[in-house]
C-alpha cells in the first residue's frame, strides 16, 4: 500500500476544512471497500482522514415520519434497527443479503453508497479499464462479462453497481444529505449514482470536497409490505447476478401502488420506472408481473455471458411480485 | 505513529505506519500469530477478531483507527466453544478455526440481541430459534477450505444451547 498520512477528525468541520483546503484526500470510515482498494494501489491518497469519530452515529425520526440515518451508522446496525425492519423490510433484508457479518458490523451507510464495482477489469492494473485509468478502455467489453451490467451501460463501461442497500434505498427513494464547507446539499439518491456514459470513472453526484452525513428514508406506507431477493452464484457471500426490491399494494385485485428496482444487471441501482407504469392500477396476475418485466428489461444490452441476466431478472421479478402478492391476499 | 491498541486486556505501544491493518500489527508488531491471513481482502473471515465484542476482519481494519478499542483475539478466548471444536470435529487444517471462533462469539452475541439475519422468516421477529439454517447464513463470512462446515455447525449448535 502506498504510504499516506493519517489524520483522525475530531469534528465535521475540521473534516470538511481539511478536505477543501488540500489534494488528494479521501475519507476513510469501515474501511471495507477503501483499505483493499488502496492495498490493490486503485486508490492512493496522500492523505487519509479517519471520520469515524465524528457524531453521525444516529437513527431518529422527524416530526414528518422521515428516518433521518447517520452516515456512520453501520449496516448490521440499521439492519437489526426495529424501526427499519418494520416500516422498510426491503431495507433490512437487502443489506442482511450483502457480504458477511464482520463486513455489515464495519462498513458504514455513507460508505456502502460510495463502494466501488467489484468488475475484475477494474481490479486487474494489466487490463483496459476507464472508470481506473480514463482513456485506456474497457476489457469487459468482448471479455469474461458474466458480471457485467445489461441496463445503462455504454460503449466506455459495463461494470455493475454492487451494492445490495442502494438498491433498496432507490425504491424507497431516499435522500442523501451532503455537506461541505459551502454548506448542507440534498440529493434524491436517483440522482447520486450516476450511469458511466463517456465519463466511468465519475460515478455519482459527490463533489471532491463532500462528505455524505446522513440519507433520509421518507415514509412510504407500502413499503412496511416489502422484500428483497438476491440471486447469486452461491447460497450467501456474494455479489448479485440479479437482484429485486419491491412493495406492493392491491386493492380489489388491481394494483394501487408499486415500487421495483433492481441490482446486480445494471450500472447503477436501477429503478424500474417503465414496470412500475406498466403495473399500476392493473391487475395484478402473473402475466402483467411478467409484460412489465419484459418491458422494463426490453432495452437491455447483453454481452456474450450474460444475456441469461435478462430472462433471470425478469423471472425474480415476477416471482419476487407473485410471493409479495400471495403474502397481501393471505393476511 | 506511536499508537496504543487495547488487546486481550492489556495495554501496547506500538510504534506502526497507517497503512499497517490490526492484522498486521497483532501477528508482525505484536506476535499475536493466532489470529490468521487467509485472502488479505475481507473474503475469507480467517482473520476475524473481536472489536468491543463485534466481529470484524482485521486484515480491511487499519490498525490507527481501533485504538481506544477492546481487542479480543483468540490469544484472550476462553469459551465453551474451543472444547466444542474438537469435540465435533470442527476442523481438520485448523487455519480458519481462530476467526472461525471468533465469529461465533460474536454471532452468539448478535443473536442473543435480538439481531436478524438473511434467514430470518419474520424480520420484525427478535429472539428466534438458532437453527442450523441460521447457523450457517450467519457465519457464511467463514469459509473453511477442508470443508469442516458440518462439525462447525455442530460444535455452535451445542453451545447455542
Amino acid at each position: 500500500m502506498k504510504p499516506f498520512s493519517y489524520l483522525s477528525a475530531p469534528d465535521t468541520a475540521t473534516a470538511l476544512r481539511t478536505i477543501a483546503d488540500s489534494e488528494d484526500v479521501k475519507f476513510l470510515a469501515g474501511g471495507t471497500n477503501l483499505v483493499d482498494l488502496m492495498r490493490e494501489g486503485i486508490e492512493h491518497p496522500a492523505t487519509v482522514i479517519d471520520i469515524t469519530r465524528l457524531p453521525l452515529t444516529g437513527i431518529e425520526e422527524l416530526p414528518d415520519g422521515t428516518i433521518r440515518v447517520g452516515a456512520l451508522v453501520t449496516n448490521s446496525r440499521l439492519a437489526a434497527d426495529p424501526l427499519i425492519r418494520t416500516r422498510y423490510p426491503v431495507l433490512a433484508k437487502a443489506i442482511l443479503l450483502g457480504a458477511s457479518a464482520q463486513l455489515r458490523n464495519m462498513a458504514t451507510v455513507g460508505g456502502n453508497l460510495l463502494q466501488r464495482t467489484r468488475c475484475m477489469y477494474f481490479y486487474d492494473e494489466a487490463s483496459a479499464c476507464n472508470k481506473r485509468a480514463p482513456g485506456s478502455g474497457c476489457d469487459a467489453i468482448g471479455g469474461f462479462s458474466r458480471g457485467s451490467a445489461v441496463l445503462g451501460a455504454s460503449e466506455h463501461c459495463i461494470a455493475t453497481h454492487p451494492s445490495d442497500m442502494a438498491v433498496a434505498l432507490v425504491m424507497l427513494d431516499a435522500v442523501v444529505e451532503v455537506e461541505s464547507v459551502h454548506g448542507i446539499r440534498h440529493v434524491p439518491i436517483a440522482e447520486f449514482h450516476r450511469v458511466p456514459g463517456d465519463t466511468p470513472h465519475i460515478e455519482t453526484a459527490l463533489a471532491a470536497d463532500e462528505l455524505i452525513t446522513a440519507i433520509e428514508l421518507p415514509p412510504v406506507p407500502a413499503a412496511a409490505h416489502s422484500s428483497y431477493r438476491k440471486v447469486r452464484d452461491r447460497a450467501s457471500y456474494a455479489f448479485a447476478l440479479v437482484s429485486v426490491a419491491a412493495a406492493l399494494a392491491v386493492e380489489d385485485g388491481r394494483i394501487t401502488e408499486v415500487r421495483l428496482a433492481l441490482g446486480g444487471v445494471a450500472t447503477k441501482p436501477w429503478r424500474a420506472h417503465i414496470a412500475e407504469e406498466l403495473l399500476l392500477g392493473a391487475e395484478a396476475t402473473d402475466e402483467n408481473f411478467a409484460r412489465a418485466a419484459a418491458a422494463e428489461l426490453a432495452p437491455a444490452l447483453p454481452q456474450s455471458d450474460n444475456t441469461f441476466k435478462i430472462d433471470l431478472a425478469q423471472r425474480t421479478v415476477v416471482a419476487v411480485l407473485r410471493k409479495l402478492n400471495a403474502e397481501r391476499s393471505a393476511s | 505513529m506511536e499508537i496504543e491498541l487495547r488487546i486481550n486486556g492489556s495495554a501496547q505501544k506500538l510504534d506502526v505506519a497507517p497503512q499497517v491493518s490490526l492484522l498486521d500489527a497483532l501477528r508482525e508488531y505484536l506476535g499475536l500469530t493466532g489470529t490468521k491471513k487467509g485472502c488479505d481482502q475481507g473474503a475469507c473471515g480467517a482473520c476475524t477478531v473481536l472489536a468491543d465484542g463485534r466481529r470484524i476482519n482485521a486484515c480491511l481494519a487499519l490498525a490507527v483507527q481501533y485504538q481506544g478499542r477492546e481487542i479480543t483475539t483468540i490469544e484472550g478466548v476462553d469459551h465453551p466453544l474451543q472444547e466444542a471444536f474438537v469435540r465435533a470435529d470442527g476442523f481438520q487444517c485448523g487455519y480458519c478455526t481462530p476467526g472461525q471462533i471468533c465469529s461465533a462469539i460474536g454471532m452468539l452475541a448478535e443473536h442473543k440481541e435480538g439481531a436478524p439475519s438473511a434467514a430470518t422468516e419474520h424480520l420484525a421477529d427478535t429472539g428466534g430459534e438458532l437453527d442450523e439454517t441460521e447457523i450457517r447464513e450467519r457465519m457464511s463470512g467463514n469459509l473453511c477450505r477442508c470443508g469442516a462446515y458440518n462439525g462447525i455447525v455442530s460444535a455452535i449448535k451445542e453451545v447455542a444451547k
